[in-house]
């Protein structure tokens, strides 16, 4: 192309829209860097093996975040079990089963509703509803439950997605076959969908690692050393909820960092778990 | 037999339904009891004097609930970040999608992936750590913890959000149009500019939205960067927002101020909600396109 024939007007509207774009993006990277650093470089050295497998003692004056890795892991563990089964039975509904467009309409615009409640509000019904109307109290339980209904639409989504991919010919080779419905689902469609639910449980625990509103009044701020299901039953804090209280209203800024830290390396593990697992699941599907 | 198996499948089909109106359930649930449990306070306390009152002074001998410095903070706090955050996630998008090569651009897509994956905990200790004492000695303000710095913290939290949704909008434009263009003489910057996101308006709107839902909806990362006083919004001082009200004092709360609470925690659905109508409003239009 003969640049010479544009006029400088142009070239400096290409030269600026290029800048800007540049700039915006260079910006957005040393952000998210800087982040990242400040984070690791302010945290790490304060994470002991002390730290990670004691509980606070007001005796000793000590901190330890035991209780608060377990409890983040229950609340995973928890949160998980009770949300695959619920969310992969609304896909399947959805995909196999809905005839009617308009139901169909309404579920999906139902989770997209839920998608964008902020996680605050999810938190003040979580504890109207499950501590305070069902009665279970304060507990990781209810606020379990309440991530549940958090995590519901993307479980819902992936699962979708991947049951879209499921060749129609193998639920009509199946069927013809003489394969009931349900047969049909147990036996082609569900095994379809695993990858889905795994990459849905990957972006769910993402999340949950990362929740701290839902949990505030749902979960609370206790710091007990509990089994799973002593766990369950009672108040605790998340890594999340710990580092707030830590950082905002005890002052304790070198474990917030070492518990910011530790959620920073979880993240980046997700991340890099998620796109591996979607490269993976991509190569497959393309054999 | 045959009966038997008709009998599987139909409880089949009838679980499968229940499981799939779970959603429907859940957002109902949700709805009612803030409705309940949000109506009553704003009846006690008068619906002009709720929203329209300037003073929130919940724990004093005569209480006053007035939550609009609470809604003004919120909406300038979102406002300001999508004025800072909008314009860099928007240049960032239209740079990964159209510009970038392969590799650049699969790099700054994890980083982005990394960006929407920080608790917004961490994004609240750092903005206090860095962020607060840094515009107290910029701007020499006796407190750094401010709107501004929310602004600030709001503006970063919401650009994941801002750059993914708007590549898929700018990803699926249509080849033929960019050909079309750089066929008729325009160089490729000016294309993706006035060519490509015209082409992607709708979805670059949804992107926009999902960041104003997204800004207004953040609680824990802006109660730790801006301060938490129920004043009235002004750029250099210490405000607290909607989300930070409910958050900050439930834990203590009794009565009317707790029902006051679940009032700002409606008024809070109800922006929500509106906002998802209008999100849903762009991406049908753009799935019309």
């Amino acid at each position: 192309m003969d640049t010479h024939r544009i006029s400088g007007n142009r070239k400096a509207y290409i030269g600026l829209m290029k800048l800007l774009m540049v700039l915006s993006a260079g910006l957005t990277c040393t952000l998210v860097l800087f982040l990242a650093g400040y984070v690791l470089i302010k945290g790490v050295p304060n994470i002991t093996w002390e730290l990670l497998s004691t509980k606070p003692s007001y005796l000793s004056g000590r901190i330890g975040i035991l209780p608060d890795i377990l409890n983040t892991l229950y609340l995973i563990i928890a949160t998980l079990v009770v949300v695959i089964p619920l969310g992969v039975g609304a896909a399947v509904y959805l995909t196999e089963y809905a005839q009617n467009q308009r139901l169909v309409a309404v579920i999906e615009y139902a989770a997209e509703t839920l998608s964008g409640i902020p996680s605050i509000i999810y938190g003040l019904v979580g504890m109207l509803f499950f501590c305070q109307f069902l009665n279970m109290q304060t507990s990781l339980l209810a606020g379990a439950l309440t991530l549940v209904i958090m995590n519901l639409p993307t479980i819902m989504r992936t699962t979708q997605e991947s049951l879209k991919t499921v060749p129609q010919s193998y639920r009509e080779g199946a069927f013809g076959l003489g394969a009931g419905k349900w047969r049909v689902i147990r036996t082609v469609v569900l095994p379809g969908c695993v990858d889905g639910v795994i990459s849905g449980c990957i972006l769910s625990v993402g999340r949950i690692l990362g929740e701290s509103a839902a949990l505030l009044f749902t979960a609370g701020f206790a710091h007990a050393l509990n089994g799973f299901f002593a766990g369950l039953g009672s108040a605790g804090a998340s890594l999340t909820v710990a580092l707030y209280v830590y950082a905002k209203e005890q002052g304790e800024f070198g474990v917030a960092f070492a518990i910011a830290a530790i959620l920073m390396l979880l993240t980046l593990l997700i991340n890099l778990l998620a796109a591996s697992v979607g490269r993976y699941y991509k190569k497959r599907r393309s054999l | 037999m045959k009966q038997k198996k008709q009998l599987l499948e139909t409880a089949v089909h009838g679980v499968f339904l229940l499981l799939g109106l779970i959603t429907v359930g859940c957002v109902l649930l949700i709805t009612v009891y803030l409705v309940l449990s949000g109506l009553p306070a704003i009846r006690e306390i008068g619906i002009k004097e709720f929203l329209l009152g300037d003073t929130w002074a919940s724990t004093a001998a005569e209480p006053q609930f007035g939550i609009l410095p609470f809604i003004l903070t919120s909406v300038y706090g979102t406002a300001g970040a999508i004025l800072l955050g909008v314009p860099v996630g928007f240049l960032t998008a239209v740079y990964l999608a159209k510009m970038a090569s392969a590799g650049v651009k699969n790099a700054v897509s994890a980083v982005v992936s990394l960006m929407a994956g920080i608790p917004s905990v961490v994004y609240g200790l750092v903005g206090m750590m860095v962020l607060v004492p840094a515009i107290r000695r910029i701007f020499h303000v006796p407190d750094g913890a401010s709107l501004l710095a929310a602004i600030i913290v709001l503006a970063i939290m919401i650009l994941p959000s801002i750059i993914n949704v708007s590549i898929t909008a700018l990803d699926a434009v249509p080849k033929e149009y960019e050909d079309g263009s750089l066929a008729l003489g325009a160089t490729p910057v000016e294309t993706y500019f006035r060519v490509s996101v015209p082409a992607a308006k709708s979805g670059i709107a949804a992107a926009v939205v999902l960041g104003v839902g997204r800004a207004i909806g953040e609680a824990m990362a802006v109660m730790m960067v801006s301060g938490n006083a129920p004043n009235m919004p002004s750029l250099f001082q210490s405000v607290r927002f909607l989300t930070t009200a409910v958050a900050s004092e439930m834990s203590y709360s009794s009565g009317l101020q707790q029902q006051a609470l679940l009032s700002i925690a409606l008024v809070l659905f109800l922006f929500i909600m509106l906002i998802n109508a209008a999100l849903n409003f762009f991406l049908k239009r753009r799935r019309e396109e």
